[in-house]
């Protein structure tokens, strides 16, 4: 389960687009789904299809106000890559405290 | 997106020389580690193998990139499945050995760097105050910038 959430996360945001959309997101708050279109050379369509994506991947959250919709980061969105991480440093003081004992025991 | 690199450090009470030959003796290296087909010599690609966990076939392919005994050691160190999902977690990183003689023993300082993370992961603490908590937990978890 939670490795099927760390592959999601990953796949979404392995696209570079859809990186820079939720990136400035992180940057600005909160952002307006029009306003995210503004400044940029992708299309309203293209925007829409990444904000579905990181939505459907947890990442961000959506609020509605009338007619605008308004797009934030999802407080626990980065959490499957954070504990990914946290797999790998548990993976190496554990084969840090082997190495510590085989030389230990070595030396006896 | 941003590098970050988990990093384990402790001084241990052994030569450079023995801890060298620890990192560096295939035998050893599997007491420790994982059993593999390490040789000493930049250039030389090796594998580690372990038992398969998920979509991972448990095999690490490296290429020794530095060696200057007893001091440094480098090797690349990627992983992962390529194959549909999966291929979205394969790692591409490496990690960096360094020895340095100290009072009463060596440093050891084992580097794995090159994780790709969205920038800023680390800001999104200010926003969300449980994220702190998180971040704490991989307290050796160094995000480097750029």
């Amino acid at each position: 389960m939670a490795t099927a959430q760390l592959t999601v996360v990953l796949k979404t945001l392995a696209d570079p687009t859809r990186r820079a959309v939720f990136e400035r997101i992180a940057r600005e708050g909160e952002v307006a789904a029009t306003g995210l279109v503004r400044g940029t050379r992708v299309s309203q369509p293209a925007v829409s299809q990444h904000l579905r994506a990181l939505r459907e991947a947890g990442l961000v959250i959506e609020r509605r106000e009338g007619r605008h919709v308004h797009y934030r980061i999802a407080p626990k969105g980065l959490a499957p890559l954070i504990d990914w991480l946290g797999h790998h440093q548990a993976f190496w003081r554990e084969r840090f405290d082997n190495l510590e004992r085989l030389l230990k025991e070595s030396e006896e | 997106m941003s590098r970050t690199a988990i990093i384990v450090e402790k001084v241990l009470p052994h030569s450079a020389e023995r801890i060298w030959r620890a990192l560096t003796t295939q035998d050893l290296i599997a007491k420790w580690l994982m059993p593999n087909d390490f040789v000493p010599k930049v250039g030389h690609r090796f594998d580690f193998r372990t038992r398969p966990m998920g979509d991972w076939d448990g095999v690490v392919h490296c290429e020794v990139l530095a060696c200057e005994p007893p001091r440094l050691l480098r090797y690349s160190w990627k992983g992962g499945s390529d194959s549909g999902l999966s291929k979205a977690s394969r790692l591409d990183t490496d990690v960096t050995w360094t020895l340095t003689p100290v009072d009463g023993g060596t440093r050891v300082r084992m580097v794995h760097d090159g994780f790709m993370l969205p920038e800023n992961s680390t800001a999104y603490e200010a926003m969300n105050p449980g994220w702190g908590r998180v971040l704490d937990r991989i307290a050796g978890v160094i995000a480097e910038a750029g």
